[in-house]
């Protein structure tokens, strides 16, 4: 009774448009942006931010950006580890040249960098798909996370291979380095994700987003139709690098402090946020958001009942849940191939309906 | 001959070698892909299971142990029976067999008719899955793999080829084996799908798929036989790697390697498995001796993948495969 789209009357074009066209859904959506703006931040532990909820927004970023260009514009990548460690590297070197420019610009100056490579390492896309195109952004992988391991300049010939985040401020508070307190991370993070996810979701909305739909549902006919596949294609690539971009110099800036690539940006981190697009639902922005949570809340959750409470030793702990996620993959897969979005979904029109389903 | 020509030679002779195990790895991916256009990621954790599987069997672990412990106090951990080689690799060859089964049963039944890339995820799925498995089944610790291979440089060769070009060429007796196997592999699968029934049936179904089943071949049949032999090259590859570097978990890693060698060779080449392995092999040897001066070492990181991002862009078919791949 609650939830209804009667007497919602809608009285222009621009109302019709909205992306949330239900009335619940948008207080909803209001509502937890207030909560984790205003309230989460009255009880936030440095620990809480650091372990649990400042992760959990900057793999949302990445899944975004992954998302956009696996779940939209139908293009597997498995660097997205490799590009994570671009954006990192990209800051890294930002904040030690120019040491008086703002953290906010470097960031975006390190997505802008990283969505330059990402077009770089996008290009055979236009030759090749599916898990050829797999193998090639496989490539950019590993010749990424060697560059940045092998050749000092990247590092500033630390000797131990390291970067580390010096302290930066924003409006007086410290952001970055050992001084910067949870709450703030945790907002600052707060406000790229706020932003870019909906920068996301108003460019799937528009005709960009469209013609990487089309690219994505049968790249023949849209080119027929007049969608240009090589734009298409490489601005998903581009604005998905941006994306993966910013998470990792977010990564590397405000949620280590200090990094090394082979380390925080390897293979296991591309299958993570491709897990969690999988998991949370491809082509869709809330998915990101759950498959972020499923992914980075699930193993500390995992951990602290099979560790914690039944006292089970670390490793075999790390083993099962490894299964675990295996397994999940494989149940999502068969059963729900648009992942935990779905299940939501279909929650809705049941909700919608209730109590008189027919 | 200066002795860095010979330095080199031997590089290359021991690219080969490890070439050919990528080419055993290589193996299994196209043997599934063949039948059933699915493109195995798991096959590395595949090598990784059954090695563990075996070593397990072989020492009288107990599976499961620490898990047991973990749940129900106790500490239990060897059967306290040492099983000889050919009976634990039996033991082994049943488990795969009954891996198979089950994937066929649990996972690719659900999927079929679903696009390539559904497919490939799963078995990402799957290669996670089966990583975690092994771990919890057998423990993650390092281990010993000892099936009797001889191991140690060749004498005999050291001794003739310094008695020729007076250059003591180093070339482990592990790898000659592990060449003979592979010949002796390839030449066995090659008979089994030209000359059997059953071989005729696999063929049959890699050609097309509604065909073969409108003349009574069973596909699911076909497809636990498939992932079974699949199974059995992945034992052989992980008796191989597990001999020379111990078992453990870098072991699925070359699952990946084995991904350019497939572009390479052509993702449909039974041959083209063999050759694309051994030029990867080769070619990451040479590669890192000549440019490590210049770069740094450990290219052998990346140097596959970038050979294979030019052949990608060059001949997408690879040097023996079908030209199946779809051009944009």
């Amino acid at each position: 009774m609650i939830y209804r789209e009667a007497g919602d009357y809608k009285l222009t074009y621009g109302a019709d448009a909205q992306t949330f066209p239900i009335k619940g859904d948008r207080w909803a959506y209001w509502l937890a942006l207030a909560f984790a703006a205003a309230v989460v931040p009255l009880f936030l532990t440095d620990y809480l931010a650091f372990a649990l909820l400042v992760p959990f927004l900057i793999y949302v970023i990445a899944a975004l950006g992954l998302n956009l260009l696996l779940g939209y514009c139908g293009q597997l990548s498995l660097g997205t580890g490799g590009f994570m460690a671009v954006g990192a590297y990209a800051a890294f070197k930002l904040m030690t040249a120019f040491p008086g420019l703002n953290i906010v610009f470097v960031i975006i100056l390190a997505g802008l960098v990283t969505a330059a490579v990402g077009v770089l390492f996008g290009l055979p896309s236009l030759r090749i798909k599916g898990f050829y195109l797999a193998v090639a952004t496989l490539a950019a992988q590993f010749f990424l996370v060697w560059l940045f391991t092998r050749a000092p300049w990247f590092f500033n010939y630390s000797p131990t291979g390291m970067i580390t985040a010096p302290t930066r401020t924003l409006f007086g508070v410290p952001i970055t380095g050992p001084s910067a307190s949870g709450v703030s991370v945790y907002l600052f993070c707060l406000g790229f994700v706020v932003v870019l996810a909906w920068l996301a979701r108003n460019l799937t909305r528009g005709s960009l987003g469209r013609s990487w739909m089309a690219i994505r549902d049968m790249d023949i006919a849209a080119e027929i139709i007049g969608v240009n596949p090589l734009r298409a294609k490489l601005s998903a690539f581009a604005i998905s690098s941006f994306y993966v971009g910013i998470a990792g110099a977010l990564l590397f800036t405000v949620a280590l402090g200090a990094a090394e690539a082979s380390e925080a940006f390897g293979i296991d981190k591309s299958f993570l946020v491709l897990f969690m697009v999988i998991i949370g639902g491809l082509g869709s922005i809330l998915g990101a958001f759950i498959g972020a949570a499923f992914l980075i809340i699930g193993p500390v959750l995992l951990k602290l009942l099979l560790v914690n409470n039944l006292g089970w030793p670390t490793d075999l702990a790390a083993h099962v849940e490894v299964m675990i996620i295996g397994t999940l993959i494989l149940v999502f897969l068969i059963a729900e191939p648009h992942g935990l979005t779905a299940l939501w979904r279909t929650l809705k029109e049941k909700l919608r309906l209730w109590p008189f389903p027919y | 001959m200066p002795i860095e020509v010979f330095f080199a030679i031997e590089v290359a002779i021991n690219g080969l070698m490890a070439g050919v195990m990528y080419a055993l790895v290589a193996l299994g991916f196209v043997l599934i892909f063949k039948a059933s256009g699915i493109f195995n990621f798991a096959q590395g954790v595949m090598a990784l299971f059954a090695a563990l599987t075996l070593v397990g069997l072989q020492t009288g672990q107990i599976p499961f142990a620490h898990l047991i412990n973990a749940i129900f106090g106790t500490r239990m951990h060897h059967f306290g029976w040492d099983l000889p080689t050919i009976v634990a690799i039996i033991g082994t060859m049943a488990v795969m067999v009954l891996l198979a089964f089950l994937v066929e049963r649990l996972v690719l039944k659900h999927l079929v008719n679903q696009e390539p890339i559904i497919l490939f995820m799963a078995t990402i799925g799957l290669a996670y899955l089966l990583e975690g498995l092994g771990d919890v089944m057998w423990g993650a610790e390092v281990k010993q793999l000892d099936v009797g291979l001889p191991q140690g440089a060749s004498v005999w060769i050291g001794d003739t080829t310094y008695a020729l070009f007076g250059y003591d060429f180093f070339i482990d007796k592990l790898a000659l084996w592990a060449a003979g196997i592979a010949a002796v592999l390839v030449i066995g699968l090659t008979l089994f799908s030209q000359y059997t029934r059953q071989g005729r049936a696999l063929r049959a179904v890699a050609d097309d798929h509604q065909a073969a089943l409108s003349v009574g071949i069973s596909l699911r049949a076909i497809w636990v036989l498939t992932w079974s032999i699949a199974g059995f090259v992945a034992l052989v590859a992980g008796i191989m790697w597990g001999a020379s570097s111990g078992v453990q978990f870098s072991l699925s890693l070359i699952a990946l390697k084995a991904l350019p060698v497939l572009i390479l060779g052509g993702f449909t080449s039974i041959p083209g498995a063999i050759v694309g392995g051994l030029i990867i092999g080769v070619g990451e040897k040479l590669f890192d001796f000549f440019f490590q001066p210049i770069v740094g070492g450990a290219t052998e990181n990346w140097f596959a993948y970038m050979l294979a991002l030019v052949f990608l862009l060059f001949r997408p078919q690879g040097l023996f495969g079908e030209k199946i791949i779809e051009r944009v």
